[in-house]
């Protein structure tokens, strides 16, 4: 617990920011799904045809997990794509049908009497429905809006998968690198929230209990300081930057993948780039595919990547073992289909490293992994998801060599290194820039049948980007061959490791290397 | 109020042909007139069959009979709350339907069990709402609900700015007329205005609204099941059963009526004088 307080002193200048991007995506997509679904509801209390299709369609939306919503949505134009636009129209799709449904329940849950005399006073429909109807029902459909608001609360924190920030972010990275503190800190944040707003949404509801009797004094008061708060945090966090999109001539957007590494050698160019006055946007830790495609479509101006994975998964080519080949067709290819420049090598690579228990490997005199093919029908294997389902996995590795293991565990790759290291499984294959190989005492075996692909780390930019930035192309000349394997080792764990902000690690890093 | 060189109204009063049949009347005179209505369901069979009936100004008419007989929706095509499916209902010689049905309301004042005020008004808005929807000043519309709470015997100072929830059923009671009457409406509505009222206020309530539809001048329409108040309320009671009107008769010649139906409901008066009052 002492650790945790003492990580929440250290970030909480982050914290507050993840706090704010989260608060500010459920405002708006509530705001949104309000304004669409109370008209919605009205009209199906007036259409009773429609009632039926449009709730089912609204239902149906609520049904799809939300990672799998975020998935169909980023491919589609307009609304696709990743970052908050996306997070924003998957959030409102999940919080209509609560505010639909409860606006027709609570129009048609008005008593048939009132509303006859309603009508027999000589109201219009319109009066009908805005004096008496609305404000009748209204204790209902705050109820519906308190519920959205819950869900969306939540569902948020998916939102950090494409880009969207908010305090998945930490609930991911926490996750990624088994780290409780940032686990408890997204979670717990968000949880607050969740309660926050029902409280909130809870007198609200109150106010609109005709039935009930009268609420006391204090809960007025209550409501108002909430409502004083709401407008100040609103106001509060759409003042904030956000995303200007911003063709200036001094701004980037940096992506990075989701694991450690990724976000390390973002945070270095980000950190470089500033250093040279350019304004940078940070789009860190985005899963699968989603930085290509970000690249691509130009939300994001550069990311780091692998050479090996460019060759294989984008350009689909089989894997092959020369370095210098697969750079020089990487590099011709993404100019020619993608308008986008490959950087010099940054100096290191990170490639499959597949990794056995010291103590084994020095007790069975192991160096290859054609040496502990023999061992293999007695070892369980650990392969993360990623490394079981590409080209250049499992499947091409296994028959190369001609391993048969007792058994083959699909697991997270982060979780590897520990299962090897806690004799669960006896042969894992994790990354070779893994700060945790040295700290666990785990050795990596030789592909000396050179299966698998160089992976040379380098960014990927695009060329419209380099002509506007002309910062960028020095930051590049500057980091080839900057970054050996093990510096890149050492980097991993002092964040993986010893839990260090990554902010800070490339911080002390260039200032050591006097960049 | 009647002018002479126009036609005769019979009074009531005076005796009449023992029929249903409608009186042939000025149409300047009769304030609600039904020719030959039918109205029905696409699903059910007839609700209304072949209603003729005429109100005629000043005069309380009271329509008995059972649940489902046709009362409620007799009134409810004064209204336009319905429109009937066969034949017209006139209201100051014109067809409902020719009427601006928002216009046609605001001049039928509707009053139903327990008030059907609106919860989330005060007493002071549920009694201004018809003046407040025909755009009178707040000004007056205020003088207009303290002089209506007083005629309905509410203190508005007490009242105006409860809520309905606040008070009892009798009071709630008194604030549905009250709103019925706010702006000077020539016809009345009345949807089994007592039935939810304890006996006493019940009584003490028909007394004060006999007595202020007279002093008033006001035509009423009031749908009942319970025969008393026909006889207390009405000069003249209608009796309805499955959709068509039996016999259309002053208190007097409904108590001497020897119609199977009209004798039945007689009969509960005095089963209901001996056990409940001896």
């Amino acid at each position: 617990m002492s650790s945790f307080w003492h990580f929440l002193q250290l970030n909480w200048p982050e914290l507050l920011l993840l706090v704010r991007q989260h608060i500010v995506l459920v405002f708006i997509s509530i705001l949104v799904a309000v304004i669409i679904g109370v008209p919605t509801g009205i009209l199906l209390t007036r259409y009773r045809a429609l009632r039926g299709p449009v709730l089912g369609i609204a239902n149906v939306m609520q049904t799809i997990p939300s990672l799998a919503l975020f998935g169909f949505l980023i491919p589609l134009p307009f609304i696709g794509g990743i970052g908050s636009r996306t997070a924003l129209v998957a959030l409102v799709l999940y919080s209509l049908l609560p505010i639909i449904r409860n606006t027709v329940t609570g129009i048609l849950g008005v008593e048939p009497s009132v509303r006859e005399a309603a009508v027999a006073m000589g109201m219009t429909d319109g009066q009908v429905l805005r004096q008496v109807e609305l404000p009748l029902a209204m204790g209902v459909i705050v109820t519906g809006i308190r519920v959205a608001t819950v869900i969306a609360v939540g569902v948020t924190t998916i939102a950090a998968a494409v880009g969207a920030g908010g305090l998945g972010v930490y609930i991911f990275r926490g996750l990624r690198q088994y780290d409780n503190n940032l686990l408890l800190a997204g979670a717990l944040s968000a949880a607050v929230l969740a309660l926050a707003a029902d409280l909130f949404l809870g007198l609200l509801e109150r106010q609109f209990s005709f039935e009930a009797k009268r609420s006391a004094a204090w809960s007025r008061v209550a409501l108002a300081a909430g409502i004083v708060l709401v407008v100040v945090a609103g106001v509060f966090a759409l003042r904030s930057p956000g995303e200007s999109s911003s063709a200036s001539q001094g701004h980037v957007a940096i992506g990075s993948k989701d694991f450690t590494e990724s976000a390390l050698l973002a945070e270095i160019m980000a950190q470089m780039l500033e250093e040279r006055g350019v304004s940078v946007e940070r789009r860190f830790e985005l899963g699968g595919n989603l930085p290509h495609d970000a690249l691509l479509s130009g939300t994001l101006d550069l990311y780091p990547e692998y050479t090996g994975t460019s060759y294989t998964a984008i350009l689909h080519h089989a894997p092959i073992g020369d370095p210098r080949a697969v750079y020089d067709q990487v590099k011709r290819e993404y100019a020619s289909q993608f308008k986008v420049e490959v950087s010099p090598p940054l100096g290191f690579e990170n490639t499959f490293a597949i990794l056995v228990r010291g103590a084994d490997a020095r007790k069975l005199n192991l160096k290859t992994i054609s040496d502990a093919a023999p061992h293999a029908p007695q070892w369980r294997a650990g392969f993360g998801q990623d490394f079981m389902s590409r080209a250049d996995g499992y499947p091409g590795f296994s028959k190369t060599y001609g391993l048969k293991f007792a058994a083959v565990r699909e697991m997270d790759l982060s979780l590897t290194y520990i299962a090897l290291s806690s004799n669960q499984v006896d042969l894992i294959a994790g990354n070779s820039t893994e700060g945790r190989i040295a700290t666990l005492d785990l050795f990596q075996l030789a592909d000396d049948r050179h299966y698998f692909p160089p992976y040379e780390a380098v960014y990927l930019v695009r060329q419209d980007s380099l002509a506007r930035v002309p910062a960028l192309r020095e930051v590049l000349a500057k980091l080839a061959n900057a970054i050996s394997t093990d510096e890149m080792r050492r980097l991993n764990y002092e964040i993986d490791g010893k839990k260090r902000n990554p902010k800070e690690v490339v911080k002390e890093w260039l200032g050591s290397r006097g960049l | 109020m009647a002018a002479p060189f126009v036609g005769i109204t019979p009074d009531p009063e005076e005796g009449r042909p023992r029929s249903a049949a409608p009186t042939i009347t000025p149409v300047n005179l009769s304030l609600v007139q039904f020719h030959n209505v039918t109205f029905s369901l696409p699903s059910a069979a007839n609700i209304i069959s072949d209603l003729n009936l005429t109100v005629e100004q000043g005069e309380t008419l009271v329509l008995l009979g059972e649940s489902g007989c046709g009362k409620t929706t007799t009134l409810k095509l004064v209204n336009r709350l319905l429109t009937p499916t066969g034949g017209e209902v006139r209201v100051e010689g014109k067809p409902t339907t020719a009427w601006d049905p928002i216009a046609l309301r605001r001049r039928i004042g509707y009053v139903i069990q327990e008030g059907g005020l609106f919860p989330h008004f005060t007493i002071a808005r549920n009694v201004g709402l018809v003046p407040a929807l025909s755009g009178w000043d707040q000004a007056r519309i205020t003088e207009r609900v303290r002089e209506l709470l007083s005629l309905v015997g509410l203190d508005s100072d007490r009242f105006a700015d409860r809520y309905p929830r606040e008070l009892s059923g009798g009071q709630r009671q008194r604030v549905g007329v009250a709103r019925a009457l706010a702006a000077d409406p020539p016809l009345l509505l009345l949807d089994e205005p007592f039935g939810a009222l304890d006996p006493l206020t019940r009584a003490s309530l028909q007394r004060e609204f006999a007595d202020l539809t007279s002093r008033l001048g006001k035509t009423a329409i009031l749908v009942t099941h319970d025969v008393r108040e026909a006889l207390i309320l009405a000069r003249r009671i209608g009796l309805m059963h499955k959709g068509q009107l039996l016999l259309l008769e002053t208190p007097e010649h409904f108590l001497a009526s020897d119609h199977p139906q009209a004798c039945a409901y007689l009969d509960t008066l005095k089963v209901d004088d001996h056990g409940g009052e001896q």
